[in-house]
């Protein structure tokens, strides 16, 4: 699966991204960076509510294939220019984190 | 490939650089053709090395040193010190304040990710003088 199905099958909203041609590999869901950092898997989906730009960094260096801000977490500003200076995919969704990673799992 | 050094400043306190040292690396390395694996391994180590110094020092220096089958990189600061090196690299202990835990840092992860992925890594630190972090990474 790609980055654009599942876009269309959860139906969430693009706030940053233009290919999203990326495969997706699994899922990872977590707050705390470090953790992340090191237990995410290239290709993973992260879901978080961190959409400050330090998140960016994180997605960048950790080849996650996109950020879902679930409970429509916000985005900083910041965040957003980082964001698409690096071509990273941020998507976003009224779900929590649970009841995303619930209908991922439906589709991976 | 000749040797390559690369060389970055980290800005005290300032989290809208933060990981912009790191990435920079990540880049060249890519560009260099190196693994994708290794790239990643050096590219989160040095990212939590950088995030410390911004966060628990007042920022540094990053010198990075590159051949074909190593990749050294040495991240000094002017900081307070590592009181007991022991205790900070023990997984989940951190002294990160509330304003940071918030962003997301704190979780006491940093020194142990840097260990899992580095061949080497040593601290040198002293109580009021600064602590440098040197990083090894073999290609093979
Ligand atoms: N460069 C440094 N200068 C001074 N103290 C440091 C430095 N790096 C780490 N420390 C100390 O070691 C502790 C553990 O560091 P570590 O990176 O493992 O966790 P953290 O930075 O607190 O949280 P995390 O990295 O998970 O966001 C820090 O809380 C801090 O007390
Ligand atoms: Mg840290």
């Amino acid at each position: 699966m790609d980055v654009k199905e599942l876009i269309e099958k959860l139906d969430l909203k693009v706030l940053c991204g233009e290919d999203f041609s990326k495969n997706i590999n699994g899922c990872y869901c977590g707050d705390l960076l470090s953790w992340v950092m090191s237990r995410a898997q290239e290709g993973d989906i992260w879901l978080t509510v961190m959409g400050n730009i330090n998140s960016i960094g994180v997605a960048v260096l950790a080849d996650v294939a996109c950020i879902v801000l679930t409970e429509n977490a916000a985005l900083d500003a910041d965040a957003l220019n980082r964001a698409k200076q690096n071509d990273v995919i941020i998507l976003q969704t009224e779900k929590n984190s649970y009841q995303m990673a619930a209908a991922i799992s439906q589709l991976i | 490939m000749e040797e390559v050094k690369l060389h970055y400043d980290v800005n005290a306190y300032d989290f809208t650089c933060a990981g912009e040292a790191s990435g920079k690396l990540k880049r060249s390395l890519k560009d260099l053709g190196f693994d994708a694996s290794l790239v990643r391994r050096v590219a989160i180590a040095v990212y939590e090395a950088e995030i410390n110094m911004v966060i628990h020092a007042e920022g540094g220096v990053i010198d990075s040193t590159i051949t074909p089958e190593c990749i050294t990189v040495v991240l000094a600061d002017k900081g307070p010190g590592i009181p007991d090196v022991e205790l900070a690299m023990q997984e989940g202990y951190s002294t990160a304040p509330e304003n940071v835990r918030s962003l997301g840092f704190g979780a006491g992860m940093g020194l142990p990710n840097i260990k899992k992925y580095t061949d080497e890594m040593t601290i040198d630190t002293e109580i009021g003088v600064g602590t440098t972090i040197t990083l090894k990474i073999y290609n093979r």
